[in-house]
């Protein structure tokens, strides 16, 4: 998992931080003399390991994370390091030409909880460094079992990568290992295997200190060391996924992902979880237009380096048998399947014959911004009524949002559905079909039967058309179904619940003919307009960025990996 | 023949002393700490000086070093506390008496608790505590009895509680039991363990207790000895107190003698005041007869192994304050901080460890390696893996299945594991034994694993010749 | 002259090896007058978690080991998470999450000790309660009366070898002793 502090351009400036000089292998460079705590945000001395890593220097580690409070029990961070001399009276002893004298301190110092000083160096490439090192590495081998082959850590596991880098071929360790417990089952989603286990405590501190489930412990002492939960209780929170990210071994495995595939066969693919309105940034990994798993990806303006365990696994949905993969029409009670050109043929012909206000468009908040952007434009056309509904669950105090669709602020910032007024054009909708004002509808991902909606209602519209990824009784009723795009199919961005846009990019092909929405949205509208729009994500996104004052000067390219903040409307 | 010096220990193994308060006060009990308390401001260099920092002044000026293990002043241990945090300080006595070889604080608090307690009040007056806890290990039961009765016997006089004596402070101290860890010796292991969690020391930077300590508050962590010794400090002032002992090494100290000799047991002496032969031969009744000395560990059994006849350059200031070096016998060197230290180990705890002609060096070094994987709390790589690893190797060459080898094999095992490269000193303590024994055994490590190679071949089955 | 002062049997101790397991204690039930004993050892510290040891303490002393049932009202009581006090049983030897005889007999193993005799000590004892003489760790006897373990060093180096009956102490144990301290503790 990444690891790299990255900035956030948008956020607010930060107060001018004072620059320290040291040297790193001796390269002379300037960092700050503070960072923000990862837990508390208030400024702490910046550490030699932050330090290195600000200038391209990896000083290996397993207890060390980030996001993490400082444990300082690998070890495997110890470096050599210098400080600047000073006589009896404390003042600098100086070189002959002027400059300070540095002594190599006689005890190496853990690179993440060793402050930096000024005129520090820090050897992290020495011998003596890289010996501490090997030996370390060799302490962490001699109980650990070699299953490598079997081992679901296997090529993303540090003691591997760093055994290459650091170890010796051959052990000499002649004893008899230290047996542990194997495939514990921590919780519903988690399996642990103790023996694999280095004792680093990322996870024990993650879900205490970020979780705030202080369920995971060490029991016995000394090599027996064993982590565990207690016996009986479950490891069950909304979290727990994230412990197995952090595992720098292979001793916590998500029970979702263990023996289905080996890490290096996948294709990573940077993509925002659906699941609510936080978008956490994630990383998903396919092999063959099949998901395996997703994780997250670090962006600390939205999700850190976390994710909830519900929007992690929240992709199965994508591969189930509900898919809708063909496009079709009604002719009475017989549905034909037909192909795209034909379908936009036929609604941009049937959508004309109605006069304006009769038909109405029902969008929804998991649509991307640019879909509800186009979609728009076709409702405006008709001059019907629109409508989205909101999608209102359970928050939690970390990062699952009470809004359960990820682009609501999507609807409001294109305007499709001014903030705050959404389902409150159900009930006209409703009575409009009723009393034939209206007898059109276009609803795309909406289950209008399971909003409440009265199936015999929908029987009396001249034309339903409905574009879903899930076949649903709404569809069931529509004279047209128009097959879309799981997000991990297609490009697109949603905009979060505090306005921080961001993009997502195609990991798998959709199946048979579903078709990602902007699509053939773009087709209608351009049938049906004659407007000219663009066939590329980019350029019609930076066609709406043009037309919305919230995203001005905004370009596809601009958005970044890890996404931009955009004024909302009315904040 | 140096005689003991009894100043902790004066009244503890008279004839009719007991533990309760009555008789500490029938001694001069107390009358220390009603000093202490009567202490007025004075002006000094135009600056106002608190009683309180008059103490500290006197307990830096008299040279005390922790009795505990270190060895490191006790004054400047008190200067480092965070006076300005506006947090509580705490002081903690460090009861947690563990190291193999030493058996002095059991002595104080099972015969003169009292004094303890005294010594702890003033303590906690000169810096501004106001809660003090007795970690005392788990299996002390008694004694944790002993003080409590001791605590509350205070506590009625007024030795302790609100107002102490009409002086305005304030202090409550109590027991706090272990459960069986040596690592809660550790100073920071022991605040862990204090604060209800499992006893994993703390990374030094940057929890150092005098500024982040119990709680995350300042606190001061003193051995039982030590506090025992500040009353005395204030008893004798410092300049008195100073002249017991030697130069830098002022004061008594209670030596531990175990093992081989005829006659085990403490002995109060002046620091620097009896060699090690005299402290072995005179004071402890020299060897069984007919035995010869093998080994002595000179301060718990942490500290590096001397081997019999070892000679050492120690460097020392002469007459006129030069640096000289002096060859001295093993037997010959003063009992003090300084001079173990220049011979390359450490009066550490004040225990020491006798061994004759009769021990399997292998199999001392073995048991103690056993202790060490036992104690290891486990929380870092080295010491967690190491220790328990020497423990295997020395267990298989003990029982047979060593290697010529085996001696190299250890010495590179414990050489990863000291320095700095662990979060304590725990890495030291279970290194440095095997670093010892190993280079100055050698022969004997060696004989036994090539004995073990020799037998294992001559028992191997013969290779049967095919038909 | 090997194997005379220290028991280097093939069978040797496993370390601290201990499994994650409690035993179940279906009738544990604090009496009101310990209950109040252990309030009042809580208000001696700032932050209740600090009194963890010393309920443990307390309500070994009372049912001779710590089931899950008291690692769970150990827990509640301070509030703080069963795996908090877990932790504490499992690392801590003087706490038992098991059961144990009447008596626990333990035997100061560490060098000084083991120099004066501690292990022919422990083999006599175990021999004399019908157990195994090479098993370094906690052993039961049938009878429920008796459990022998080694212990690490307890601070009496100086009148080996030493053991500790329950709260109660012997040092210079000779094997005629042990037999009239293990006959008096059988009663």
């Amino acid at each position: 998992m990444a690891e790299t502090t990255t900035k956030d351009s948008s956020q607010a400036v930060q107060p001018q931080v004072e620059m320290v000089r040291i040297k790193i292998n001796g390269m002379e460079v300037e960092v700050p003399k503070t960072q923000p705590d990862p837990i508390t945000g208030k400024p702490v001395p910046t550490t030699m390991i932050q330090a290195c890593a600000m200038h391209g220097v990896d000083v290996p580690h397993y207890c060390y994370h980030p996001k993490l409070p400082v444990a300082g029990n690998c070890r495997m961070c110890l470096v050599e390091f210098g400080m600047p001399a000073v006589d009896r009276n404390r003042q600098p002893v100086l070189n002959d030409d002027g400059s300070p004298k540095i002594n190599k301190m006689p005890r190496p110092a853990i690179a993440c909880a060793t402050a930096i000083a000024p005129n520090m160096e820090i050897y992290a490439d020495s011998d003596g460094s890289k010996e501490m090192r090997k030996a370390v590495l060799e302490f962490l081998l001699i109980n650990h079992p070699l299953d490598c082959p079997i081992c679901d850590q296997a090529g993303e596991c540090k003691l591997q990568e760093y055994s290459y880098e650091y170890g010796q071929a051959e052990s000499r360790f002649v004893e008899a290992k230290v047996h542990k417990p194997k495939q514990v089952d921590l919780g519903p989603r988690i399996m642990l295997d103790d023996e694999r286990c280095i004792l680093c405590s990322r996870c024990i501190r993650f879900t205490r200190d970020i979780a705030g489930d202080d369920a995971l412990g060490f029991f016995n002492r000394g090599s027996y060391n064993t982590l565990g939960a207690y016996p009986g209780k479950s490891f069950d929170n909304n979290y727990t996924l994230n412990t197995v990210d952090i595992c720098p071994v292979g001793a916590l495995t998500s029970k979702d992902f263990r023996f289905r595939m080996r890490a290096w066969f996948l294709k990573e693919t940077d993509s925002v979880c659906n699941s609510c309105g936080t978008g956490c940034n994630t990383i998903v990994s396919s092999r063959e237009e099949v998901i395996y798993r997703q994780e997250p990806r670090e962006n600390d303006a939205v999700n850190s380096s976390w994710m909830c365990d519900h929007g992690r696994l929240n992709y199965k949905w994508q591969a189930s048998d509900t898919r809708l993969d063909a496009v079709s029409a009604r002719r009475g009670d017989v549905r034909e399947v037909i192909d795209w050109p034909r379908v936009v043929d036929e609604l941009s012909g049937k959508l004309q014959s109605f006069a304006p206000g009769e038909v109405a468009f029902i969008a929804s908040g998991q649509m991307t911004t640019e879909e509800i952007f186009l979609f728009r434009r076709l409702a405006e056309k008709f001059g019907g009524l629109r409508e989205s509904f909101p999608n209102v669950g359970e928050g939690d105090h970390l990062l699952v949002s009470a809004d359960k669709d990820p682009n609501t602020n999507g609807l409001f910032i294109t305007g499709f559905t001014p903030a705050g007024e959404q389902g409150r054009n159900f009930q006209s909708i409703q009575d409009g079909i009723r009393n034939g004002s209206i007898k059109a509808l276009f609803v795309i991902r909406e289950d209008l039967i399971a909003r409440g909606m009265d199936a015999g209602l929908l029987e009396d519209l001249q034309l339903l058309v409905v574009s879903d990824i899930h076949r649903t009784p709404t569809t069931d009723a529509a004279h047209y179904i128009l097959p879309g795009c799981a997000h991990f199919e297609k490009r697109g961005t949603f905009i979060n619940v505090k306005g921080r846009l961001q993009k997502f990019m195609k990991a798998v092909e959709g199946p048979g003919a579903s078709r990602p929405e902007w699509e053939f949205l773009h087709e209608l509208v351009h049938q049906t307009t004659g407007q000219n729009g663009f066939s590329t994500i980019e350029g019609l996104f930076n066609q709406m960025a043009g037309e919305i004052p919230a995203l001005a000067g905004v370009t596809w390219a601009s958005i970044g990996d890890t996404g931009r903040s955009v004024e909302l409307p009315g904040a | 023949m140096p005689e003991e010096y009894r100043l902790i220990l004066k009244h503890a193994d008279e004839d009719g002393y007991t533990p309760d308060i009555d008789c500490y006060m029938r001694h001069g009990g107390y009358e220390t700490l009603k000093k202490a308390l009567a202490i007025q401001p004075v002006e000094m260099d135009g600056k106002q000086v608190t009683p309180q920092e008059q103490i500290r002044e006197e307990v830096k000026k008299s040279g005390l070093r922790g009795r505990g293990g270190a060895g490191f002043s006790c004054g400047l241990k008190w200067s480092f506390v965070d006076r300005r945090s506006g947090k509580p300080i705490y002081l903690i006595c460090n009861a947690d008496e563990s190291e193999p070889g030493t058996f002095k604080d059991r002595q104080i608090i099972h015969k003169d608790p009292h004094q303890l307690i005294e010594g702890m009040i003033i303590s906690s007056f000169a810096n501004d505590v106001h809660l003090a806890y007795i970690y005392i290990r788990g299996e002390f039961p008694e004694g944790a009895r002993i003080l409590n009765k001791a605590l509350a016997e205070a506590r009625e006089k007024n030795f302790l509680g609100k107002n102490i004596l009409g002086s305005g402070f304030d202090l409550e101290i109590y027991v706090h039991r272990g459960a069986g860890a040596y690592i809660c010796g550790e100073e920071t292991g022991l605040i862990e363990s204090l604060e209800g969690k499992r006893p994993y020391p703390r990374i030094k930077p940057p929890y150092f207790p005098a500024v982040l300590g119990l709680y995350m508050c300042p606190t001061i962590v003193n051995n039982v000895e030590t506090l025992c010794h500040v009353k005395h400090v204030m008893n004798l002032g410092a300049a008195e107190y100073s002249k017991l002992g030697t130069p830098n090494n002022t004061g008594t100290r209670i030596v531990c003698i175990s093992g081989h000799v005829k006659k085990p047991g403490y002995y109060e002496i002046q620091v620097g005041h009896a060699t090690i032969g005299q402290l072995i031969n005179d004071f402890a009744g020299g060897l069984h007869d007919g035995r010869k000395l093998k080994a002595i560990i000179p301060g718990g059994s942490s500290a590096k192994v001397f081997k019999a006849g070892e000679k050492f350059k120690i460097r020392k200031k002469d007459a006129e304050g030069n640096d000289v070096e002096v060859e001295m016998d093993l037997l010959d060197i003063p009992y003090d901080f300084d001079t173990l230290m220049a011979a390359g180990s450490m009066s550490g705890s004040g225990a020491i460890i006798v061994m004759d002609d009769s021990t399997d060096i292998v199999e001392a070094l073995g048991n103690i390696s056993d202790f060490y994987a036992h104690e290891s709390c486990g929380q870092c790589t080295p010491c967690r893996e190491g220790s328990l690893w020497m423990s295997k190797a020395l267990n298989r060459l003990n029982s047979g299945g060593g290697r010529q080898q085996d001696a190299d094999y250890l010495l590179k095992i414990a050489d990863n594991i000291p320095g700095g490269r662990t979060i304590c000193a725990f890495g030291e303590a279970c290194s440095w034994p095997v670093q010892s024994f190993v280079r100055k055994f050698k022969d004997e490590f060696e004989a036994k694993g090539a004995a073990a190679e020799k037998s294992r071949e001559e028992s191997a089955p013969q290779p049967v010749p095919a038909k | 002259m090997t194997g005379k002062i220290f028991n280097y049997e093939d069978k040797r101790r496993e370390g601290n090896h201990r499994m994650a397991q409690m035993e179940d204690q279906q009738d544990f039930v604090v009496p009101s007058g310990l209950e109040s004993e252990i309030d009042e050892l809580i208000t001696h510290y700032p932050e209740k978690r600090s009194a963890s040891l010393m309920v443990l303490h307390a309500l070994q002393e009372k049912f001779g080991y710590l089931s899950k049932q008291a690692i769970e009202w150990t827990a509640a009581k301070l509030d703080l998470e069963p795996v908090n006090i877990f932790e504490l049983v499992t690392f801590y030897p003087m706490f038992r999450n098991y059961k144990v005889g009447t008596t626990v007999i333990r035997v100061c193993r560490t060098l000084s000790c083991a120099l004066g005799g501690s292990h022919k000590l422990h083999g006599h004892l175990c021999s004399k309660l019908g157990l195994d003489p090479g098993e370094k760790g906690p052993q039961n006897t049938p009878d429920g009366k008796f459990t022998i373990e080694f212990a690490e060093c307890l601070a009496a180096c100086g009148t080996p070898p030493v053991m500790m009956c329950n709260d109660d102490f012997y040092d210079n144990v000779s094997n005629q002793e042990a037999d009239k301290i293990i006959g008096k503790y059988r009663k």
